[in-house]
């Protein structure tokens, strides 16, 4: 294995001027500013995209990029590709870079498949020849070929992605620069996406990916970085970096915020507790978690209940667990109480709000909504529309060998088959 | 880890006044062929007159130009018939003004490409000034049919054409070039754009002769280096009064425009980016 790095980024840092690069200033706009600068000489408002970023990749390699957004991940993108300079530092690379920041990038609605292919493909940096040479191949991928003269305004929207993505898939460039906005599309197409970086990387390319998906990160990629408010936090093994930005997600004053008060029963609080018992607002997929309630009971309530309930970002009740569901005796008495409820690794990948009722059989003394809310972050196996993600085993518990494909004359039987 | 070994390609912050990469820039040829090839089919998609268009619109301008400035007004012509003079005129003209207006919108209009890959982006104007060739190839024609009708027969001097539609081209792309620049931050050019188009009109022999600028004021006349252009097409196309030394001051403007352009671009363009 040669050690020869493919990308080097020596101390980079990126400055945008606040407005700059919001489209289009008017040269009015201008000129005030200009007026400004002369009587008081403000300083312009600035953001550091990126601050002193440094890090090598080797040849062959793939590099994970994680991050929240605005954290600096695109920029760094823009920047390896060469589309932006950085205000400092230096970036090399070593070969052909293909920075897919988009699939379809210059597709233009009026021109046919054929013709956007081309343009698509010189984009890209694929030269006529070798277009001309692979189109039948990228038409098949595509699975366009009776739509390849109709403008691709006419296409569907898969058909128009599926298309934009197979010029990407086919370019061979030594280096791989990938966005999360590949992400777009169905699941079937995120296979392919990800189906496909794993190819480059099989083929020796050197891939960076980005992605808000931790789990095709922790897939594609040995090693990764994780970027946040524009500096590297963390870099090295994927697992690890993945375990820390999943760790520091959590914000407990975020669960802080004041709750509904309704006379016998006030809630402090609810919060999200990860295995280690720590407080979490970014929880893993596969590892269970607890709510924990903190509420006072400000004189008894005789057969108090509670509940605590768990709503899709949809809005759909998923969970709603009440005391009375289990047996055991509920506190009424007053006093403060904090209480747990552990929730196995059933939800899948998203985002939820907890919310929390008290009150009796016959009336409500307190319902809060709202009370937390949580991401669940890792994989959702392909599958993002389920609600739950089980992992069912599945077993074969009858088999029967297949029928001989016998019709027409029933007087021969055939040697094999029963 | 210095720069010099073999295959490195570097992203650091700009400097210096001009680095015109022209290797890079005929790697990605092809690009700009298709970007042009683009922009060709997309104008006449769905067009039933189609690339006739090319051929309708200057005759159009022969129609009302005459009318107007030679019926009404009772312009001269430098002894050429004035329909014929105008349409050669026009045809200069309306390549350039046209080619010229293309190039300061392309950053803009292709603002997609330009967020989203890498490519020398002095590609996006060079490509936005070569469409229009094509309409020029296909109305030049039209002069075959004009000439028995006028009594015209070019001389030796049509060879000399190439000569004046590249320098139409390099007209177009000096100050497209800035313009282009210019417009992915103000957006004003934009504007801007057509009401320097008309006043160019006005300014330039397309209607009139140079002949008809006073003397003393010939040599600031043709600071406007459409003067040189257009007086080299009606030269090699009409057999008309061969270009006077206004022709090598309107070059030399050419020159210094086509320089400021590419500084400013090259200047501003690895901030296209950020700011468009």
């Amino acid at each position: 294995m040669s050690a020869r790095n493919a990308i080097e980024v020596e101390q980079v840092s990126k400055r945008y001027r606040l407005g700059e690069h919001r489209s289009g200033a008017r040269l009015g706009e201008a000129a005030a500013a200009a007026l400004r600068r002369v009587g008081r000489r403000p300083r312009p408002e600035e953001i550091w995209s990126l601050r002193d970023v440094s890090f090598t990749v080797e040849e062959g390699h793939a590099l994970g990029v994680i991050g929240r957004n605005g954290a600096g991940k695109s920029t760094l993108l823009k920047i390896l590709g060469r589309i932006t300079e950085p205000t400092s530092g230096v970036t090399r690379t070593r070969g052909r870079v293909a920075a897919l920041l988009e699939v379809g990038t210059g597709f233009h609605p009026e021109l046919t498949g054929r013709e956007n292919l081309f343009l698509n493909g010189a984009i890209l940096g694929m030269s006529r020849r070798a277009m001309t040479r692979r189109l039948d191949e990228i038409v098949e991928f595509a699975g366009v070929e009776r739509f390849l003269d109709t403008p691709v305004k006419r296409y569907s929207s898969g058909m128009y992605l599926r298309l934009a993505f197979s010029v990407a898939a086919h370019i061979e460039p030594d280096i791989l620069v990938v966005d999360e906005v590949l992400a777009v599309g169905d699941a079937e197409f995120q296979a392919k996406c990800v189906g496909r970086m794993h190819k480059a990387e099989r083929e020796g390319r050197t891939v960076v990916f980005v992605s808000h998906n931790l789990d095709a990160v922790a897939e594609l990629c040995p090693e990764a970085i994780w970027l946040d408010r524009g500096e590297i936090t963390a870099a090295g093994d994927t697992d690890s970096v993945i375990d820390s930005y999943v760790r520091a997600a959590t914000s407990p004053d975020r669960d802080a915020a004041p709750l509904v008060h309704t006379g016998e029963v006030t809630l402090h609080g609810v919060r999200l507790l990860d295995e280690g018992g720590q407080p979490a607002a970014t929880i893993r997929r596969d590892r269970p978690f607890r709510i924990e309630v903190r509420y006072t009971i400000h004189q008894r309530v005789p057969g108090l209940d509670m509940s605590a309930l768990i709503f899709a970002a949809s809005g759909t009740r998923l969970v709603d667990e009440a005391w009375s569901d289990t047996e055991g005796s509920r506190p009424d008495r007053p006093g403060t109480y904090t209480v747990q409820i552990a929730v196995p690794p059933v939800l899948n990948v998203g985002d939820y709000r907890v919310g929390f009722w008290a009150g009796t059989a016959y009336e409500t003394l307190l319902w809060e909504p709202g009370a937390a809310s949580f991401r669940l972050e890792g994989s959702a196996r392909g599958r993002p529309e389920r609600a739950v993600a089980l992992f069912l085993p599945w077993q074969v518990v009858d088999e029967q060998p297949p029928r001989p494909p016998v019709e027409a004359d029933s007087g021969s039987t055939s040697a094999i088959g029963p | 880890m210095t720069a010099s070994a073999a295959g490195w390609v570097e992203n650091r912050p700009r400097s210096g006044l001009l680095r015109l990469d022209l290797r890079e820039l005929w790697a990605y040829r092809e690009l700009a062929g298709f970007m042009a090839l683009r922009d060709v089919r997309v104008r006449y998609k769905q067009a039933v007159l189609g690339i006739g268009w090319a051929v309708f619109q200057p005759l159009a301008g022969v129609v009302v130009f005459t009318i107007v400035f030679k019926r009404l007004a009772d312009v001269q012509s430098d002894g050429l018939p004035y329909p014929i003079f105008a349409f050669v005129g026009l045809l200069a003209w309306n390549y350039t003004s046209g080619a010229l207006t293309k190039a300061t919108q392309s950053l803009v209009s292709n603002a997609g490409l330009v967020t989203k890959v890498y490519f020398p982006r002095l590609l996006i104007p060079l490509a936005a000034v070569l469409p229009g060739l094509l309409d020029l190839a296909v109305s030049l024609p039209v002069l075959l049919v004009l000439y028995p009708v006028y009594g015209i027969r070019p001389g030796w001097a049509l060879l000399t054409l190439p000569l004046w539609i590249a320098a139409a081209v390099l007209v177009a792309l000096a100050v497209g070039l800035l313009l282009a620049a210019l417009n992915v931050r103000y957006r004003d050019v934009n504007q801007a754009i057509s009401l320097l188009v008309q006043l160019w009109l006005f300014l330039s022999p397309v209607a009139y002769p140079t002949s008809a600028v006073p003397e003393a004021w010939r040599p600031v006349y043709a600071l406007n280096p459409m003067v040189g252009v257009i007086e080299g097409f009606r030269w090699c196309l009409l057999d008309g009064p061969a270009p006077g030394p206004e022709s090598l001051v309107s070059a030399g403007v050419t020159a210094a425009l086509l320089g400021v352009g590419l500084v400013y671009f090259q200047r501003t363009e690895r901030r296209f980016a950020d700011v468009i």
